[in-house]
């Protein structure tokens, strides 16, 4: 099963939950998905199996033979090519990589070069498969590392955590996309509120069952469970607002590890997602 | 000679557009032949690359000018390519720019801004 871990904002608390639930599993696979600030690492402090340069197909063209019909120019849909009536030019930030401009090139002049765009690592600690990715400093795009991620993940374990980046733009939609489950985190603020909103449009939009963790947990108002109430968006847990926790984690420290009492938190996360995607597959053929 | 400036409208009561590449419309303007030639611009709901859709747009339109109050750099790497000069236009009226351009009185654009990807373009 693979569950994903998001959030409308950063620092809401997706990397405390996503670590601490693929320790508190006994085998499961953690993918930090968040390549342009990947942490994961720092808690589960891998040792290092695998280590792969990803790279991205990026259109070349042969000036000799381009004609500069402008074929390409118009059928590539993100206008990553240009042609100034004197040579084509290709935007490699742009580009999406789907290789549309090759295939209607009737002279043949575009070709495909690899640019690097990051590094995959694959590690152990304890139980746990640890999937990391990390971007080349100065690429514009995480997505081809994402999925790079993803697809290794694919043979492993029963449980796979995807650790995804923050906010709900196209990266967190590769992140999420064959998700079996998304759980969201929100914080007790008005802001809070307003960032999970955000992402639970998006998750629905994907139809994805999922379910909400609040965490920093204070008693008093919290705007986040209303939103949930409202929407009828099921509350898997409670996460409070502990100085304890807090200095746990700040020293990089695995809350399930360090002391048995803190998978009483997490651990029934777990059967509820069981119970819950059981029955959104008897409920729902939708996907 | 053919010039191009983005413009808000489809009229000169309009105003020059603070954006390039998401302008609603351009005016074309024949200097010789004082024609004018208003056209929507395809690529102002464009989803990304809307300076270079937009860019790509006025050079096959075979524009020798643009005039603008700023550009992004993946526009002006294109413009430049194609040999088209931007002159940035002093205030936002349409006549003024064009006038002070057939007097000469227009500066060459030449700092170039990163563009507002990454989602920041609306």
């Amino acid at each position: 099963m693979r569950i994903a871990v998001l959030s409308g904002k950063g620092g809401t608390g997706k990397t405390l939950l996503s670590v601490n639930l693929a320790a508190a599993a006994k085998e499961s696979v953690y993918v930090d998905c968040d390549v342009e600030e990947p942490n994961g690492h720092l808690y589960f402090k891998p040792f290092i199996i695998t280590a792969e340069t990803v790279h991205q197909p990026i259109p070349v063209v042969d000036p000799d033979r381009c004609t500069g019909c402008g074929k390409c120019v118009d059928f590539c849909q993100f206008h990553a090519l240009a042609h100034t009536g004197k040579n084509l030019m290709i935007f490699e930030d742009i580009c999406h990589s789907c290789g549309g401009c090759l295939l209607v090139c009737p002279e043949k002049a575009l070709a495909e070069k690899n640019k690097e765009v990051g590094q995959v690592t694959l590690g152990i600690s304890e139980h746990v498969t640890v999937l990391s990715g990390e971007m080349k400093i100065g690429e514009a795009s995480g997505i081809p590392l994402i999925h790079h991620l993803l697809k290794n993940a694919t043979t492993y374990k029963n449980y796979t955590f995807i650790d995804c980046p923050p906010g709900s733009a196209c990266i967190v939609m590769e992140s999420i996309q064959d998700a079996d489950y998304c759980l969201l985190v929100a914080e007790p603020t008005v802001f809070g509120a307003h960032n999970l909103a955000m992402v639970a449009d998006l998750v629905s939009l994907f139809s994805i069952p999922f379910g909400v963790v609040l965490n920093k947990n204070l008693p008093g108002e919290n705007p986040s469970e209303t939103y949930c109430k409202e929407k009828n968006i099921p509350i898997l847990a409670r996460i409070p607002f502990d100085q304890k926790l807090g200095e746990i984690n700040a020293q990089g420290k695995i809350l399930v590890r360090e002391d048995p009492k803190w998978k009483k938190i997490f651990s029934p996360i777990l059967d509820t997602i069981h119970r819950e995607v059981k029955h959104e597959t008897v409920a729902h053929f939708k996907r | 000679m053919k010039i191009a400036i983005p413009v808000t409208e489809n009229h000169f009561d309009g105003n020059v557009c603070p954006s390039f590449g998401r302008t609603p419309y351009y005016l074309f303007y024949d200097v010789e032949g004082k024609r004018e030639e208003f056209l929507a611009n395809q690529a102002a709901d464009s989803p990304g690359g809307a300076g270079i859709q937009a860019a790509q747009f006025l050079v096959n339109q075979k524009v020798s000018a643009v005039l603008a109050p700023r550009l992004g750099e993946n526009a002006a790497q294109v413009l430049k390519g194609a040999g088209i000069l931007v002159y940035r236009t002093e205030n936002d009226s349409i006549q003024d720019s064009l006038l002070a351009f057939e007097e000469g009185r227009l500066k060459i654009l030449d700092e170039i801004h990163p563009g507002f990807h990454n989602h920041g373009e609306k």
